[in-house]
């Protein structure tokens, strides 16, 4: 559809405009388009060992449950409303995801993936009205194809089609909205909240308001380059970009370089307490050369080996690597990954030689951090709920590696469980969506 | 990430084959000549759309008449038009159903196509939606 880019000789005032797509409640949406019995009822999907609620059908937040909730705090809410409960089903997330996506890169030429369920692209339109147009086009046509509901939100800059989208999502019925007009910007940014804007995030948020900035507007207002002496580029960057400034493009996200941090043990390694703390120093380092090079990572690998010299010795040479959801540089989220992740590989009765991460798919700083599980509340979600949620995806992603939940006052080793998952609709011949012909 | 295993043929399956130009009568075009045209893909054939397109199992007979038999499996893609007189997979009753969709006097109905079976008149209040058309079903013999 070419509404947007009409390619002929009369001289138009394009506007530039960023989309932001993004699918409604996007897990149990998947499982609704194959289990039409799930529509209008209130719904939830569990992280990988039934542990926390990962995502709510619209009835399900009305309700009350919060998302990120361990399921035993809710489970008699959910007897008492009749919540329908879902193990999550990765695969099949995946699959749909990667249609929605489909769909968008056919119809615009640069889009950014942002996660597994948004996506960022940018449009010369001729007009508002065109924009809004093609919006309605675009999320008519991946309803019909694929039956997920998105929301999109339209505007000059990231950070304000990002708020455009949660406005669509949140208090309108068409699902689309565009953050463009001075009017509607002032109004909307007087009523945003500062801990909402995306990549303010809590600790900052706090700071913020301890400065007696409550709203978007107020920040929008204050001084740029105070602000950013006292915190960092990046509120800079938003506070322009609320200004319907753009700072921030669309990114094209192609693997870089990698950065390594290894090490040959002096003397063998035999127990998983050492070579965690191995693990830990080494992707220490590894990130702080990763931020000093403005850079984040995507995904990071871990390995470690026996003395293959030392062949009398029992080998072991085994590796993992593990997607983020998110582009990260934060050291803590990944110690704790590497550390879970070698905690799987570790076997007992072998002498390690060497172990090592290599951070991999680097990208500019520039792509903000967001709170894992996108939403406002998720804030209240502690870490190990969200690092929980990653592993989870990751395990997922790559079948049968399991990694174990962080030693954050978890006692149980981690186990399988996914009582409730629905079959993979879309990657399992044994597991098609049935037709009924009776 | 796990695709089904048709949905996103970028490039041709292992199952492809080698076609040679020569006068068919299954009613192919015939190239006209003897050299290896292309390799042909069962996924490209079958799959128009396939970010739309998915695989259904049946499970009944209630549309022998129609060459859809029990286990049969359907090509359905979502992103094609119900018009009247498609075989569609229709989502009624909180359950998914392959009928024909039938139009008549502003009227729908989901036909089966077996005498056996009666024909369902979609009311303005049933919670009915097409879920997708079918193209094609895949029977083995």
């Amino acid at each position: 559809m070419g509404c947007c880019n009409i390619g002929h000789t009369r001289r138009m005032n394009k506007i530039e405009l960023f989309f932001l797509v993004d699918c409604n409640n996007f897990y149990v949406s998947c499982e609704r388009v194959f289990n039409p019995v799930l529509l209008g009822k209130p719904v939830i999907v569990l992280s990988n060992n039934d542990g926390c609620v990962i995502s709510r059908s619209n009835e399900a937040k009305h309700i009350g449950i919060p998302m990120g909730a361990p399921l035993h705090t809710c489970q008699s809410l959910c007897k008492q409303h009749q919540i329908q409960i879902l193990s999550s089903n990765y695969a099949l997330y995946g699959d749909m995801s990667q249609r929605v996506m489909s769909i968008l890169k056919s119809e615009c030429q640069t889009v950014e993936i942002y996660s597994i369920d948004e996506a960022f692209f940018k449009l010369s339109c001729s007009s508002i009205e065109k924009a809004e147009l093609f919006a309605h086009y675009l999320r008519h046509k991946i309803k019909q194809w694929t039956g997920i509901p998105v929301s999109i939100g339209i505007a000059k800059t990231k950070t304000l089609a990002k708020m455009a989208n949660q406005i669509a999502k949140t208090q309108t019925s068409q699902g689309i909205f565009s953050l463009i007009e001075t009017n509607c910007i002032e109004a909307v940014l007087d009523s945003f909240r500062i801990q909402d804007i995306w990549g303010v995030g809590r600790q900052w948020a706090e700071q913020l308001q301890l400065l007696n900035l409550h709203t978007a507007k107020q920040l929008r207002d204050s001084d740029a380059r105070v602000l950013r002496r006292r915190f960092s580029v990046v509120i800079e960057r938003i506070i322009y970009e609320l200004r319907a400034i753009s700072c921030l493009k669309i990114e094209d996200i192609t693997p870089k370089r990698s950065i390594c941090a290894s090490r040959s043990f002096g003397h063998l390694i035999t127990t998983v307490s050492s070579l965690e703390e191995a693990i830990s120093e080494y992707a220490a380092r590894a990130c702080q050369k990763l931020r000093a090079q403005n850079s984040k990572a995507q995904a990071f690998s871990i390995f470690l080996r026996t003395n293959k010299f030392r062949r009398q010795d029992p080998q072991h040479h085994d590796s993992l690597y593990i997607p983020l959801i998110y582009p990260s540089h934060d050291t803590r989220l990944i110690i704790s990954l590497a550390r879970g992740a070698i905690r799987q590989l570790f076997r007992t009765g072998y002498a390690y030689k060497k172990a090592g991460i290599v951070l991999h798919e680097l990208t500019n700083e520039n792509i903000q951090q967001q709170d894992l599980i996108h939403s406002a509340d998720a804030q209240k979600t502690n870490q190990s709920t969200q690092l929980m949620h990653l592993m989870d995806l990751t395990n997922q992603r790559f079948g049968r590696r399991t990694l174990f939940i962080l030693g954050q006052g978890t006692k149980q080793p981690w186990q399988m469980k996914s009582e409730k998952r629905s079959p993979r609709y879309t990657s399992n011949w044994n597991e098609l969506p049935i037709a009924y012909a009776n | 990430m796990v695709n089904a295993i048709f949905a996103f043929p970028h490039s041709p399956t292992s199952s492809s084959l080698p076609f040679y130009g020569s006068h068919i009568s299954a009613g192919f075009p015939s190239p006209a000549d003897d050299f290896i045209e292309k390799t042909l893909d069962l996924n490209t054939y079958l799959v128009q759309h396939p970010a739309a397109t998915f695989f259904v199992r049946v499970s009944g007979d209630s549309m022998v008449n129609a060459g859809i038999f029990d286990g049969d499996l359907l090509i359905v893609d979502r992103s094609l038009e119900p018009i009247s007189g498609k075989i569609v997979v229709a989502a009624i009753h909180g359950e998914l159903t392959v009928k024909r969709l039938i139009r008549k006097n502003n009227q729908f109905f989901l036909q089966p196509e077996n005498l056996n079976y009666p024909v369902i008149e979609i009311k303005e209040e049933e919670n009915m939606h097409i879920w997708g058309v079918v193209t094609s079903v895949i029977h083995a013999v």
